[in-house]
């Protein structure tokens, strides 16, 4: 959910854009993080553990943790907390591990 | 951009420490180079919209992003400094040379110093179900809510009475956000009771000697258990609560991000009151590696404050040792040793000073 009124700082919000999501579009705003915009979308679990499969969320939002890493634009193991979203992007769960290309 | 670049000064993050250590090492004359992961420089700084305590010298009374607007403005105006954001160290090598990736580019620097300063990450307790999405680290529920103006969910249980975990509590107040209960397991709680004050004054709960036994949900948080603790932290049993909350706070404490130190072959050392694993150094911030400086977090977790002077002395002696500034300099690392003092004089700050006494004692050294 996003903030409309605080009592100290002024949210400066770029562009209203789409994106994709599993291949369900989505808006978000342009110059945000891609988890940004998926948590304002109520989107929380991010992917699954390889072994245990368990729901993973976003954990550090800098870069830090790997919890979120996801799939965007055909590219694996993006850490969405750090990768600013960009219209017209594809955002997908991941998986297993990703290979390179 | 050439294959090599060289600098004289290279600094490893931009945040408090390292953009104080960058402006006081270029205001006496040195090139300086700031290699930056995020796309901004600032550090947590950005995300912290309480005003900060201490001296006037070292902004207080200022907001936390309003201080590092302010470090950021005195390295842009600086022409010897250059702030390289989105660029994330990779290794310091033997030879002096350091590896970056930047921009989708893998980047080589020779710098005749280097001040790492790239501060801490929070750390995880143990708890069943702790790696459920809704769990999130302080900082992160900072930068969701102070950044991007997101709020994490409905109704938090903080974990930690700490300055990180009152503050953060209060941020989600004024976001919006109901907190269901800050809980700390040790007797007393740990940061200013100015902050504490502020949240009890609202009608939430601060439980000291307490802890999570468990989170539950299925794809996601959808409560805790929390029980009572007795003097020897053993859980009391039939005191557990069950508290219907989405998200779960951890303001559990930072450790040191010292892998580019290990790496660097610096010296290290564990360090309980630094939290941490640290690299040895002396009064000057220098590590056993000659001409590697630590500043701030990395050397030892306390606020960004001493973050602050700890940068502007890292650089200033950097900076000397290049042979700038030579006349002040002495002067100048005098007056940042006087400071540190001063911010250590509280009661946090003495473990702080027990923990540089056990990292200058040289037993110990773990390689």
């Amino acid at each position: 959910m996003r903030i409309t009124e605080h009592p100290i700082l002024e949210f400066q919000r770029g562009e209203e854009i789409s994106f994709f999501f599993n291949g369900q579009e989505l808006k978000g705003f342009e110059g945000e993080t891609i988890a940004a915009a998926l948590h304002a979308a109520g989107v929380r679990v991010l992917g699954h553990s390889h072994v245990m499969h368990r729901p993973r969320g976003l954990f550090c939002a800098i870069g830090n943790c790997s919890s979120c890493l996801m799939d965007v634009d055909g590219e694996p193991n993006i850490r969405i907390c750090v990768e600013k979203l960009k219209p017209g992007m594809r955002v997908e769960t991941q998986q297993g591990k990703g290979c390179l290309r | 951009m050439p294959k090599v670049k060289e600098t004289e000064i290279l600094i490893v993050g931009g945040g408090p420490a390292g953009l104080s250590a960058a402006s006081a090492a270029a205001n006496l004359g040195a090139s300086v180079l700031v290699l930056e992961r995020d796309g901004k420089p600032g550090g947590q700084l950005i995300k912290q919209t309480h005003k900060f305590f201490g001296s006037k010298k070292q902004y207080a009374g200022d907001r936390g992003y309003q201080i590092g607007d302010l470090l950021i403005e005195q390295c842009r105006n600086n022409p010897n400094l250059e702030v390289w954001t989105d660029t994330t160290v990779l290794g310091i090598y033997e030879d002096g040379v350091v590896t970056a990736e930047g921009q989708g580019k893998h980047l080589k620097i020779t710098p005749k110093k280097i001040i790492v300063a790239t501060g801490a990450s929070e750390k995880m307790i143990a708890f069943p179900n702790n790696d459920l999405p809704g769990i999130y680290g302080a900082g992160a529920v900072q930068t969701l809510m102070n950044v991007h103006g997101i709020v994490p969910g409905k109704r938090v249980l903080m974990i930690g009475a700490g300055n990180i975990g009152l503050i953060v509590s209060y941020q989600l107040m004024q976001a919006g956000v109901e907190i269901a209960a800050i809980i700390e397991a040790a007797p007393t709680i740990g940061g200013y009771l100015v902050h504490a004050s502020k949240i009890r004054r609202a009608g939430v709960p601060i439980l000291t000697s307490h802890t999570i036994t468990e989170a539950y949900g299925d794809e996601g948080v959808e409560g805790a258990i929390i029980c009572k603790l007795d003097e020897s932290w053993q859980p009391v049993l039939g005191s557990e609560q069950d508290l219907k909350v989405d998200v779960v706070c951890l303001a559990v404490g930072l450790s040191p991000l010292t892998e580019l130190c290990f790496q660097a072959d610096c010296q290290m050392k564990y360090v309980p009151e630094l939290s941490g694993h640290v690299p040895v150094r002396s009064e000057y911030l220098e590590t056993t590696r000659p001409g590697l400086y630590v500043a701030g977090d990395v050397s030892g977790v306390e606020e960004a404050s001493s973050a602050m002077v700890e940068g502007r002395l890292a650089g200033i002696s950097a900076a000397c040792s290049l042979g700038y500034g030579e006349d002040i300099a002495p002067k100048l690392q005098a007056e940042a040793l006087a400071e540190l003092s001063e911010l250590r004089a509280g009661p946090a700050g003495q473990k702080t000073l027990r923990g540089i006494i056990n990292l200058m004692d040289k037993g110990g050294v773990v390689c």
